[in-house]
């Protein structure tokens, strides 16, 4: 079969990061295309999220965390002494796993990223803006009668499809997704799925996930993790079917420990 | 770590080895009325054709629960998905038994064409390959099955060698070809059963080393 070159969007070179002594990420090296979806699995503590949040740096705000290597967005290294966090930020979008929305009106929510990015002329564009984001978060239909009730009085499956119109609506080029159904019954799951097939159009995926069959079910590649390494790196159906190490074939199948 | 599903993992191999041991004995009672000339024996296989479709049944009503209720993955996968198939081939052959029995109790009605010495061949040759096989399964030894697979073209020469030999009985005096093709029928259900065992062969192979050996695809 030919190899089909396709442009990566986040290029991970000789990463590490540290909590202090602990070194929490160990000499990291892979690609992220863009427009795919990519699972990270693996233990706890392995290792995952810290890596998610060094995509976009939220990790800056522990103390003692530091890193080396490169970590590079479209082959800019967001660690670079010259990078705008702010501006990282709203080009790396993020979904949590407990959905949460602001303390605000649904309208407000979405509103917010615009107003503070002065992405809007007036209110017309405004008001498109957070129709289309609420239409491509798959939610707009339940809530566009009551955009000026609180988002709390939501469900939690519409709350985190709100957080993922309130990321979507200032134009990121990556979503970083941390356990984003942990919360959520199966239906508000299966619907978030439907959801992030839908947008890996537009949007460059990677989400931590503790299941696996959620991996299986979304990711187009995954990256197995463990102690601060990453073991095994493939095409999802490959890592499903025949992966290519033991440890990670353990911990697929439920053997590990 | 135990897990109940690995309890349940190992009742389905039990029963597909189960499967195979019943054919097993199929194929070599089935060779044993024809070689005996016993309809008694004949008859007797042709219903016990009933307890490998009733297990056939109960295995992939096992494989199907499975998929559903574990969602297996990786080596798990390959071995419910390999169960499967093995499964349908395994039972393909005991009706293929069952059929050897039947023509066998045609066939005995006949004066016997010529001593049977290339068909007894073929069976043998067909069943030390299923016993290997269940070996393979058991070890999970995909080097085994690779080697088996390499068997199937004697079973296909003997096929040759006995179709060349009846025709010849069937030219010479055209009454023998009523039990002529009832011969060359049980070497063709034979050699029929050495391609199934073939594919068996090839999902352990996928099964154990995660590799598709069928029509050459990979080594």
């Amino acid at each position: 079969m030919s190899e089909v070159t396709i442009a990566n969007r986040i290029t991970v070179k000789d990463f590490n990061a540290y909590y202090g002594e602990k070194h929490a990420l160990k000499n990291i090296n892979i690609d992220i295309p863009a427009n795919k979806i990519m699972a990270m699995i693996g233990p706890s503590g392995c290792g995952k999220s810290t890596f998610l949040r060094s995509i976009n740096r939220m990790n800056d705000l522990i103390e003692n965390f530091k890193t080396d290597g490169k970590m590079m967005i479209d082959g800019k290294d967001v660690y670079d002494k010259n990078i705008d966090v702010t501006n990282l930020r709203r080009r790396v979008g993020m979904v949590f796993q407990k959905p949460n929305p602001f303390p605000k009106t649904i309208f407000e929510n979405i509103a917010y990223g615009l107003r503070v990015n002065r992405l809007f002329k007036d209110k017309k564009e405004l008001e498109e803006k957070i129709e289309k984001s609420l239409m491509e978060a798959g939610v707009w239909d339940e809530v566009k009668d009551d955009l000026d009730k609180s988002a709390f009085e939501l469900s939690g499956g519409q709350q985190q499809r709100l957080c993922i119109a309130r990321a979507l609506v200032i134009k990121p080029e990556v979503i970083l997704m941390d356990e984003p159904t942990a919360s959520l019954d199966p239906i508000s799951t299966a619907k978030i799925e439907e959801l992030i097939q839908v947008l890996k159009k537009d949007y460059t995926i990677v989400i931590v996930t503790h299941n696996m069959q959620q991996a299986a079910r979304v990711a187009d590649k995954t990256a197995f993790f463990m102690l601060g390494e990453i073991i095994e790196y493939d095409e999802t159906v490959k890592m499903f079917t025949k992966p290519g190490n033991k440890m990670t074939e353990d911990y697929i199948t439920g053997r590990f420990g | 770590m135990d897990r109940q599903f690995d309890e349940e993992l190992n009742v389905l191999k039990k029963d597909i080895l189960k499967m195979a041991a019943l054919v097993d004995e199929a194929i070599s009672r089935a060779i044993k009325s024809l070689v005996e000339r016993s309809d008694e024996l004949a008859l007797a296989v042709e219903e016990d054709d009933e307890q490998m479709d009733m297990l056939e049944i109960e295995i992939e009503k096992q494989c199907l629960e499975l998929l559903a209720r574990r969602q297996p993955i990786a080596n798990d996968l390959r071995f419910v998905t390999s169960v499967m198939k093995i499964n349908s081939d395994l039972e393909r052959m005991g009706d293929l038994a069952a059929n050897i029995a039947h023509k066998t109790r045609i066939l005995i009605k006949y004066p016997l064409l010529k001593p049977l010495i290339d068909i007894p061949k073929m069976a043998e040759t067909v069943r030390s390959m299923l016993k290997d096989s269940i070996s393979a399964l058991i070890e999970n030894n995909s080097e085994l099955a690779r080697k088996i697979v390499e068997r199937d073209t004697k079973v296909d020469g003997l096929y040759v060698q006995v179709f060349r030999e009846v025709l010849t009985f069937m030219m010479q005096d055209s009454g023998n070809i009523k039990s002529g093709i009832e011969l060359i029928m049980i070497a063709k259900h034979l050699e029929r059963m050495a391609d199934h065992i073939t594919n068996i062969d090839e999902d352990i192979v996928y099964m154990v080393d995660a590799k598709t050996i069928k029509h050459d695809f990979e080594k």
